[in-house]
């Protein structure tokens, strides 16, 4: 199998109170194509600052990231998918806008699949994104990033703050839309409600990886959900 | 979205629950099952873990692939059958297993039955 992304020995540090404070030291991992993984942690864990890492806003104080053989940077975003914690579209702007704007930006956007999911959900075009609800400005957003025919997909939270059948129309939307050649890293919180579409997950705690497993082996070797055993390792 | 149990291998379970399909007659031998992909999405589940349970039921035989027209179910009748003869065996296992639990003897265990079949 291919090796999509291959992070080897990242460390990323900041400053605060006058002293070097470690997220990362030496962390490595790498992601093969064809993929759904779970990222799972606890609040503080280092999964969004991993997931920024990767996307190049921030940058690894030691070591590299490869994703598709490039550092982060303009190659990788022409293949990485990203779809972050908070919108960044703009409230003012139509959902056609959005659709023009991504088009524009993305070489890899397919218009036609957007517009198909949009009209299978009843959304209008026309409709301003201020004038939507919650759950319908994320469904477009992930419409949006899902319709990227990229190589990584990298999803921080696509289902938190929307209802339960939001949820399963978004798990729906992700598993027919990534195709064999790509990767997908979802990190969240809610993972009963994920746990059916991933592969593989992996448990980081505190900067460090702490168990990478294809989901059927956990579920096998301990007799227990994902979310269990996610309990269970975390126990406060 | 299948209803899947949180604590055994997916894969597994769905392939339980074709076999189960298979074994009411929802699918019938020869028949053409969907792609795994359309079949993914129908469960909920990812395609890989799809993939597995539907290479596990290669495996036992109960289904087949061509390489031009996709997985059927096999052909073979008398494979279907034990497959039947098998759940229905694992199903009384666990049903008496369970009364035996709850200390009931055979003969009280048969009487229950024919009491139920006789209420039909």
């Amino acid at each position: 199998m291919e090796d999509l992304i291959v992070i080897k020995d990242l460390s990323y540090t900041y400053h605060s109170y006058r002293k070097e404070n470690y997220v990362f030291d030496e962390f490595n991992i790498s992601f093969t194509k064809g993929k759904v993984v779970g990222l799972l942690g606890p609040n503080g864990s280092g999964k969004s600052t991993l997931i920024k890492l990767m996307n190049g806003l921030l940058s690894p104080t030691k070591g590299e990231i490869l994703i598709h053989g490039h550092k982060p940077g303009v190659e990788t975003k022409a293949v990485v998918s990203y779809l972050p914690e908070r919108t960044y579209l703009q409230a003012g702007k139509t959902v056609k806008q959005m659709l023009d704007y991504f088009e524009d930006f993305y070489q890899d956007f397919d218009k036609g699949r957007a517009r198909q999911m949009l009209q299978n959900l009843g959304i209008d075009e026309k409709a301003p994104l201020k004038t939507l609800s919650k759950g319908t400005r994320e469904k477009v957003q992930l419409i949006l990033v899902m319709s990227r025919r990229a190589l990584v997909y990298i999803l921080d939270e696509p289902i938190a703050g929307v209802d339960p059948a939001a949820r399963d129309y978004i798990i729906r939307t992700i598993i027919q839309n990534y195709n064999e050649e790509a990767v997908v890293l979802l990190a969240t919180h809610l993972i009963t409600d994920v746990e059916s579409i991933l592969d593989e997950v992996v448990f980081i705690k505190n900067g460090k990886v702490i168990l990478q497993s294809s989901v059927d082996e956990v579920r096998e070797t301990h007799h227990k959900s994902i979310d269990a055993y996610f309990r269970e390792v975390f126990a406060c | 979205m299948w209803d899947l149990e949180a604590n055994r291998p997916i894969y597994l379970q769905i392939a339980e629950r074709i076999e189960l399909q298979i074994c009411s007659g929802e699918y019938q031998a020869g028949d053409k099952i969907s792609s795994v992909r359309e079949l993914a999405q129908e469960a909920g589940v990812n395609p890989n873990t799809m993939q597995r349970a539907l290479q596990e039921l290669e495996r036992k035989g109960i289904i087949v692939t061509f390489r031009t027209s996709g997985r059927t179910v096999t052909e073979d009748k008398e494979r279907i059958r034990d497959l039947r003869n098998h759940m229905a065996r694992e199903q009384i296992q666990d049903f008496l297993k369970k009364m035996k639990e709850m200390g009931f003897e055979k003969e009280e265990i048969l009487e229950f039955i024919r009491e139920e079949k006789g209420e039909e």
